[in-house]
């Protein structure tokens, strides 16, 4: 097993007196995509937005290409190669699909100082731009104005834009929230394909498409692992299936 | 969408012509007014880039334009001419200097509370003029001799001569212009806009937004510094009321009367405002009040500005009419 | 005691008074910012208002309390008019356009007055009944007409506070100020609330200005002054705070006293520099929540 691209030991996080997330121990690596699910309230997002950034941790550690990340500001983790996608759609609206993806891989240009020379003159942020786009299938889109997007394509271009940066880890925050069946099957190829050269986290509410995907799943419950390993051994706990999945009968 | 910028393109080149020749039929008055105009309009083109471009609204940003009036008026031996090519970069240089150590404590702030800091600092520099002896205090200072332009002997223009003076206020204008438009078309001007929209989301980018909204206050300030020279250059005159909120007021409706998000909002706006002022108070000496519907009226009816109406309303049909397609 | 402890005395009974007059002005830009998300910065018009509306009628009434009586309600009303003809339109608009808006309000406001009232200063009686200084050394007396605004403006404080804090409407608008779908979802009219919030705020800026308008005088720009000293006040105190307010105010009405007393030149300052220090401290005020 090759070293993991981002590992988590006993990540906690507290607003005040909840504790939003216990002691909470993971690793991501490349090419095996991990999903994390849970009930509503189990601290999904709240793991997301530490390991971005957006919050601050209240203890524990996050290991990146061996250092510590946990307390950088979310900009310096993004610059580092870890970048993630909004469950809330984030992009520009006034700006043209492919406007929102050079922005993007403009943040890699190493300083945005430059006043003189035109953005669009730097070929290596129109190509990394194109590159995302291409990969998402948002190439034909690519001179529409972000906001006349459908919904679903509005979701791949917060995916294309968050690629655009060139990451290596890509923290996925249920980018299938409310899509139809076959937008859905479509952008769960698409994490899929970027999951085989990316280390992904998933958080995602869509069984179907987790299960199709995960090579290692994580199941938590108020703020704690629950459980963590293969899907099928994972699935199959009588504890998970008692917290989470119900009494139903498993789809197999 | 490539004919309406051509439009507007040939419109503001023909606007530039009609200012171009426009002395041959004017009088001193209105040679004398439209400098006025144009010198307003640099001063709300540098808070265009602030609050159009950044979303930094700001309420204080009389502050450098005071700053760069007096700097002219120090400069100024009792009765003798500042040499422009001296008196003018260090005012520049003082405004950029101001808006650097104010930026970095007041970009701490946001919303409301960033409104009322940048209202503040004005305040202060407002008092402390008022208070100094050494600078006129509230009945101001003059400036007897207007900044000469000689080099090696030679003064290629005379900023004393209405005419000269007008030209040299339109080049600024459009070098303000240019350098504006330049910058916004590069990767810094690309970034203030983004944070402008979404600056929580250019963050996650992975962009440090503290130093882009940094570097935007203090051209910004520059600029608005520039203006403040031009002004005092002109009447000759220096008093407090330039730092005060009502100057700040004045310019900030020029912004977004004229139009937010365009560089030539601005330059319509201080037009559109000027002419309006001088064509009301003529009619009555309350003239403040059907200026005051004006600007309440225009917020109701066009929130975007003239300019901004119109490109957006060009943004949409095109889109609508390719989603249609 | 000795003349200069007598002295400060003076000075600290002057800076709560004034601190205490600011209050009354403070708490409802605090309390119309809270709950309606409004940058009014014609408020200190409402302040102009109820002074020479005061003032007019005291003069031809010759009573201050019929005035009061009589001008409290009538600004209310105004203020209610403008809720419905211009601010319900800002509710959702970025804060520029509020900003924008009121801006051109002080404008009309400013020249209606010069139009109706004039130009001039004008001073207004103080009542007979308080119009005495009670003697606290041979040479310093203190005026009661003060003692009489300061205890006017507790009284209307815990008044307030009361109502905010153990009333079910004051309840009400307390949830309006966190969230306003849930207000609406509960079934109140959140617009009602709006109106509420706003005519308490108009009346109180009013109301200052009547009690203030003997020791303070009734002249132009007089609201413009007034109101960015309360807008200082409600940044410090935190906005939507109106313990913040009460704090702020006291703290901004001692500062500026003393500051006159102590360090003229100077004294403008005093106060922006002291927002600028509490921001630096907290951006959000000292009782803010982030907006």
């Amino acid at each position: 097993m090759p070293e993991p691209a981002l590992c988590i030991r006993g990540l906690s996080k507290n607003f005040g007196g909840l504790a939003a997330l216990k002691n909470v121990s993971l690793d991501l690596h490349v090419s095996e995509l991990h999903a994390v699910i849970g009930p509503n309230g189990a601290g999904k997002s709240t793991l997301i937005n530490v390991m971005s950034g957006d919050l601050r941790h209240s203890g524990g550690s996050i290991c990146y290409e061996g250092r510590e990340i946990a307390g950088l500001s979310a900009d310096r983790i993004c610059r580092l190669g870890i970048a993630r996608s909004y469950q809330k759609v984030n992009i520009f609206p006034w700006f043209t699909v492919f406007e929102n993806c050079r922005l993007a891989a403009q943040s890699r240009l190493g300083s945005s100082m430059r006043f003189f020379r035109p953005a669009r003159k730097y070929e290596e942020i129109n190509e990394a731009a194109e590159r995302a786009l291409s990969l998402t299938g948002l190439a034909g889109r690519a001179g529409s104005f972000a906001v006349t997007l459908s919904h679903g394509e509005q979701r791949q271009l917060e995916i294309a834009m968050t690629l655009a940066t060139s990451p290596r880890v890509l923290l996925l925050d249920e980018p299938l929230a409310g899509m139809g069946a076959e937008e859905s099957l479509q952008l769960v190829a698409l994490i899929a394909k970027l999951a085989a050269d990316h280390a992904v986290l998933l958080v995602e509410h869509d069984m179907d498409a987790v299960f199709s995907v995960a090579r290692v799943l994580t199941v938590m419950v108020n703020g704690r692992v629950l459980e963590s390993g293969a899907p099928d051994v994972v699935r199959r706990s009588t504890a998970v299936q008692e917290a989470y999945l119900g009494k139903e009968e498993p789809a197999l | 969408m490539r004919g309406y910028h051509l439009a507007v393109r040939i419109l503001l080149l023909l606007g530039l012509a009609a200012l171009l020749v426009f002395p041959v039929a004017a009088g001193k008055f209105y040679l004398q007014l439209f400098s006025k105009i144009m010198i307003l309009a640099i001063f709300a083109m540098s808070l265009d880039l602030l609050v159009g471009f950044t979303g930094l609204i700001s309420l204080g940003h009389a502050t450098f334009f005071g700053l760069g009036a007096y700097t002219l008026m120090l400069m100024s031996p009792e009765y003798a001419a500042a040499s422009l090519w001296l008196s003018l970069p260090v005012a520049l240089v003082v405004a950029a200097l101001a808006a650097l150590i104010i930026g970095v404590l007041v970009l701490r702030s946001s919303g409301v509370y960033f409104i009322m800091v940048t209202l503040a600092f004005s305040q202060m520099f407002f008092y402390y003029v008022t208070g100094s002896r050494r600078l006129g205090g509230s009945d101001g200072a003059y400036i007897y001799v207007k900044p000469e332009t000689t080099l090696y002997g030679w003064a290629p223009f005379q900023l004393s001569n209405n005419l000269h003076f007008y030209y040299f206020v339109l080049a600024l204008m459009v070098v303000t212009y240019l350098l504006l438009q330049v910058m916004m078309d590069s990767p810094f001007g690309h970034t203030i806009r983004g944070i402008k929209v979404n600056e929580h989301r250019m963050r996650s980018l992975g962009f440090p937004t503290f130093r882009y909204k940094l570097a935007a206050f203090v051209i910004a300030g520059a600029l608005a510094g520039l203006a403040g020279y031009l002004d005092a250059a002109q009447y000759g005159f220096v008093n407090p009321d330039l730092f005060g909120w009502r100057e700040s007021g004045i310019v900030l409706m020029m912004v977004i009367l004229g139009g937010m998000g365009t560089l030539y909002g601005p330059i319509l706006g201080a037009f559109v405002l000027v002419l309006l002022q001088e064509f009301l108070a003529d009619q009555t000496k309350h003239w403040l009040l059907p200026m005051g519907l004006f600007v309440i009226l225009a917020v109701l009816v066009l929130p975007l500005g003239i300019s901004g109406m119109v490109e957006q309303l060009v943004v949409l049909r095109r889109n609508l009419g390719a989603r249609r397609a | 005691m000795s003349d200069k402890v007598i002295f400060f005395l003076i000075q600290v009974l002057n800076g709560v008074q004034y601190g205490l007059l600011l209050f009354l002005l403070a708490s409802g830009l605090t309390l119309i910012f809270g709950v309606m998300r409004i940058i009014n910065l014609a408020h200190g018009s409402f302040y102009m208002l109820g002074a020479y509306l005061a003032f007019s009628f005291a003069e031809r009434t010759g009573n201050l309390w019929l005035a009061m009586l009589i001008a409290i309600p009538l600004t209310v009303l105004i203020g209610l008019v403008l809720e419905a003809a211009l601010f319900r339109f800002l509710y959702h608009r970025d804060h520029l356009y509020q900003v924008l808006l009121t801006y051109g309000l002080i404008l009309v406001f400013e020249e209606v007055r010069s139009i109706l009232f004039g130009d001039e200063v004008h001073g207004v009686k103080v009542p007979a009944f308080l119009d005495f200084s009670l003697r606290l050394t041979p040479t310093l007396s203190y005026p009661v007409y003060r003692l009489f605004i300061s205890a006017v403006c507790i009284g209307v404080g815990a008044g307030l506070y009361m109502f905010i804090n153990y009333t079910r409407v004051g309840m009400s608008v307390r949830a309006g100020a966190l969230n306003r779908e849930m207000v609406q979802s509960l079934g109140i009219d959140i617009g009602l609330i709006y109106r509420l919030v706003f005519a308490l705020g108009v009346a109180l800026a009013a109301f200052a200005g009547m009690i203030a308008a003997p020791v303070a005088s009734v002249f132009p720009g007089m609201g413009n002054q007034i109101l960015i000293i309360s807008f200082v006040v409600v940044v410090i105190g935190g906005i939507g705070s109106v313990k913040g307010a009460f704090i702020g105010s006291l703290l901004i009405g001692l500062a500026d006293t003393f500051g006159q007393v102590f360090a003229r030149e100077i004294s403008g300052i005093t106060l922006y520099f002291l927002m600028v220090l509490v921001l630096l401290w907290r951006p959000e005020g000292l009782f803010g929540r982030a907006t």
